[in-house]
């Protein structure tokens, strides 16, 4: 049965109307048009849904609506946009940090939640914090490498 | 220019205006039927066009698979995108200039050789004399086959952009928003979900769809003997009425032959045995025998984003987005499909996750055009992970049986090469029939087309099995296998991941046998200048060896006719076989961008590692039994080697593809090492700990 939820996502407050465990990932595409969060598995294995949900990395794929509200959601559009870049997706670009691209979203994500908690991570930490996200085009080392970068820009 | 030596892409679509048409004031739009794959072509291929125009490359927007606008190209696929996309491209816009800078100099009554291009401006430098792309066009009509004709060198003031890395086009979208078929949106669209079998060949005996009918949201049922696919008005709805559906079915499945080890499971399929390579006569008595087998499991393609399509269907024609390696292929797959005239399908290919080969794209849009045909409204068609890794094509298993003579001096003259693989190509639309999922299952099915290999000298399952090695006498067995108890097609590389694997692996027993160094030995037997470089290029980037690691080598030229690559791999064996370090040296000829290059080199030895270390397709008597990623483990974060690569410029040659040539060098480095280090000769792929553990005993 659809009920209505209040939803913090990126600073702004949305009502939506839909089924109280309906996967975070769709009400955020569908209802919001958050795109760049991804669907990949649905099962919280690859990452490439992740947002932040009070500053920490979570799948949006197996976070239900009802645990949403009351939260602080923020996408990666919240994190900034293509005129506007984070830190973290300038350097993404800057090092060219991607082939498909389809994972990096998510990815972002994480490193934004790793970034606010230590401001200059080693690169086994990083990886750490990636251990839930999945490449497949292989483009981890450019991955840690932008990273590194963000990290540095930001602790400037 | 005589016409067979155009590229083939240009042969087939000779009209300028297929290629290049310019728009409003500064800007000209280019057209490729070469698409987006996350390898960067989109931009390499931008970046060749602005360089002959002389345009900025923010005038210049490129359009790529499209089958109302851009030329047919058949497939992004082999490597090849840049070798003929790319090379017709280039052509076409150098005759493009050409054409505009003799309507400049005839206006400005300059000789053409007095103009220099610029910004889409053709200049006389010193004067106020010039005149733009967009001033000409009315003069010079582009609806004219490509003649060959001599052009005028380019003379530009600007350096050119080949041999750049221009930044990639499509990336800042998808750093940050909507950027995939994915994220599209269309007015009134639903969200639908495909019920595939739980297993090849299964027929849906049962079903109750009214049940299915009345689930909240669901708008259509589409059933047609045993495809069934449902679209709901919220996409959870889907999802939720998808796991209703799989609850209801009842299905009758045949079993699959049950799993074994690689190499009899393949030996004891039926053959086709052909000669398919032989060079020179049998050696003389006296030699050293050296025999192996090898082999390579089923892999798949595990992209991170599942196939995905969107389909509207309006008035008889249908319309569909698809991230497609091939969008006017599966335009006439999809027509045949369902019996409607090619005029009447139109596919608009749309970015998608990584594309390794021919995946569930197709597949996808076929499933998208019935669902949109059966409600009448714009649908977005998304496939699950377990679609995508149970249903996908795999590449095929391969058994590869070397045997090889070595004389007492150290040179080997005997070279039997045997390999056991289904075919690497069911591409829609390369062959007869239909090679679309949905088509099979529906009712009345169409039979899946039976299997054809490419030949040599690209070669299929043979890619890559006639060694680049000067060995006199050279014979390739292919035991080609038409039977296929998993689906199989295109994976990146095709066979030339298991063949380069055993040479390479065989060389390097041949190497420890006979007390030789692996690089030397590979050199004594190499003639050809470029591919000795590339080795020593390698192996000194790689430089000493650290204590406690072992080192191997691997080396190919893809297809014996694209990109050299040589890799050296150095492995630490602790608990585990880790891979710590990987170096490789390549040479593509002209790199039009050299950090897309460094990029694919990364990619493909990171993907091959992957392979090598932790992947394989399992089944039961039941079906594939891949349902997540807990059943597909791939490379980590935390295990992924330092890489660097270096690129053998060669400015003057011509360029050649890369995206492939990394993967058989990677694995047989890694497996080199392994001996190295530990003294363990792993033949079998992937070289799990269990693996490594039996072959130590």
């Amino acid at each position: 049965m659809s009920e209505r939820f209040t939803l913090r996502v990126n600073g702004a407050t949305h009502a939506v109307r839909a089924e109280r465990n309906t996967p975070l990932v769709y009400v955020l595409r569908n209802d919001l048009g958050l795109k760049g969060t991804r669907f990949g598995c649905g099962t919280g294995h690859c990452g490439a849904c992740t947002v932040l949900y009070d500053g920490n990395a979570v799948q949006s794929c197996d976070t239900p609506l009802w645990a949403a509200e009351g939260h602080e959601i923020t996408t990666i559009e919240g994190l900034g946009r293509a005129d506007r870049p984070h830190p973290l997706q300038r350097a993404f670009l800057d090092e060219q940090a991607a082939q498909c691209g389809y994972c990096v979203d998510g990815i972002i994500m994480s490193a934004a939640a790793l970034l606010a908690r230590s401001a200059r991570p080693t690169r086994d930490e990083i990886a750490a914090a990636l251990g839930r996200h999945l490449c497949r085009c292989g483009t981890h080392l450019r991955i840690l490498r932008a990273i590194e970068r963000a990290a540095s820009e930001m602790a400037r | 220019m005589s016409a067979p030596e155009l590229p083939l892409s240009l042969r087939t679509n000779p009209r300028l205006d297929r290629w290049v048409r310019f728009g409003a004031a500064g800007k000209v739009t280019v057209f490729s039927g070469k698409v987006e794959l996350g390898q960067g072509i989109v931009t390499a291929i931008a970046q060749i066009a602005a360089d002959e125009l002389g345009v900025e490359p923010e005038q210049l927007a490129i359009v790529a698979g499209d089958t109302t606008s851009a030329p047919d190209e058949w497939y992004t696929a082999g490597s090849q995108s840049i070798e003929v996309g790319g090379t017709s491209m280039r052509r076409v816009c150098a005759e493009v200039r050409s054409l505009f800078v003799e309507a400049a100099a005839a206006e400005l009554e300059v000789a053409p050789a007095d103009l220099e291009v610029r910004a889409g401006e053709f200049a006389v430098p010193g004067t106020d004399l010039k005149r733009s792309y967009w001033e000409l066009a009315h003069k010079v009509s582009l609806a004219r086959d490509y003649s060959g004709r001599p052009v005028l060198p380019r003379k530009s003031a600007l350096p050119g952009l080949v041999g750049t890395s221009a930044p990639r086009r499509d990336l800042p979208a998808k750093l940050g928003g909507a950027a995939y078929v994915h994220d599209m949106t269309l007015p009134g669209m639903v969200f639908a979900r495909v019920l595939r079998p739980p297993a090849y060949g299964a027929r849906l005996v049962a079903l109750d769809e009214a049940a299915l009918r009345s689930a909240p949201g669901v708008v259509a049922v589409v059933r047609s003997g045993s495809f069934l696919a449902l679209a709901a008005e919220r996409e959870e709805q889907a999802v939720a009425a998808l796991e209703i559906a799989r609850r209801a079915a009842r299905w009758d499945a045949p079993p699959m032959p049950g799993q074994t080890e690689i190499v009899p499971f393949l030996m004891g399929l039926p053959a086709r045995s052909s000669t398919v390579y032989a060079k020179g006569s049998a050696a003389s008595a006296g030699t050293q025998r050296f025999e192996a087998t090898y082999s390579k499991p089923y892999l798949a393609h595990a992209s991170l984003g599942p196939s995905c399509a969107l389909a509207v269907a309006e008035g008889g024609r249908i319309r569909i987005w698809s991230h497609t390696q091939g969008p006017h292929m599966l335009r006439g797959q999809i027509a045949k499909a369902l019996g409607l005239p090619d005029s009447a399908v139109e596919v608009m290919h749309r970015d998608g996750a990584g594309c390794y080969g021919h995946n569930g794209a197709d597949d996808a849009a076929l499933d998208a055009a019935l669902v949109a045909r059966a409600c009448g409204r714009p649908v977005m068609l998304q496939w699950t992970r377990e679609d995508e890794l149970r249903w996908a094509p795999y590449g095929s298993a391969m058994a590869v049986k070397i045997a090889a003579d070595v004389e007492p001096g150290g040179r080997i003259v005997d070279w039997k090469h045997e390999l056991w693989s289904h075919t690497h190509v069911k591409r829609p639309g390369r062959g007869e029939g239909i090679e679309l999922l949905a088509a099979w299952h529906m009712d009345p099915p169409v039979p899946v087309p039976p299997a054809a290999d490419l030949p040599l000298p690209a070669g299929g399952g043979d890619r890559n099995a006639v060694p680049i090695y000067d060995f006199p006498h050279q014979e390739v067995v292919y035991h080609f296998l038409p039977e296929m108890p998993l689906r199989v097609s295109a994976l990146r590389a095709l066979g030339a991941f298991a063949n380069v694997f055993a040479i390479e692996s065989m060389l390097d027993e041949i190497a420890a046998g006979i007390g030789v160094d692996p690089l030397e030995l590979r050199l004594r037997h190499l003639a050809d200048e470029r591919a000795r470089e590339v080795l020593r290029a390698a192996a000194q980037a790689a430089g000493a060896k650290r204590d406690g690691t072992g080192r191997g080598i691997g080396f190919a030229r893809y297809k014996n006719l694209s990109a050299y690559c040589a890799v050296v791999a150095d492995v630490e064996i602790a608990r585990q076989l880790r891979v710590r370090r990987v170096v490789a040296a390549v040479d593509a000829g002209l790199v039009v961008n050299p950090d897309g290059l460094r990029n694919q080199i990364e990619g493909g030895i990171v993907q091959a590692a992957s392979w090598a270390l932790k992947e394989q397709v399992r089944w039961t008597r039941d079906g594939v039994a891949l349902h997540g990623w807990e059943d597909y483990p791939i490379l980590g974060f935390d295990e992924v080697p330092d890489i660097e690569v270096v690129i053998v410029e060669r400015r003057d040659a011509p360029s050649l593809g890369a995206g492939e040539c990394a993967a058989g060098p990677t694995a047989a480095a890694i497996a080199n090492a392994l001996y190295d280090g530990l003294g363990v000769r792993a033949r079998h792929l992937p070289l799990t700990p269990e693996r490594v553990a039996a072959a130590m005993n």
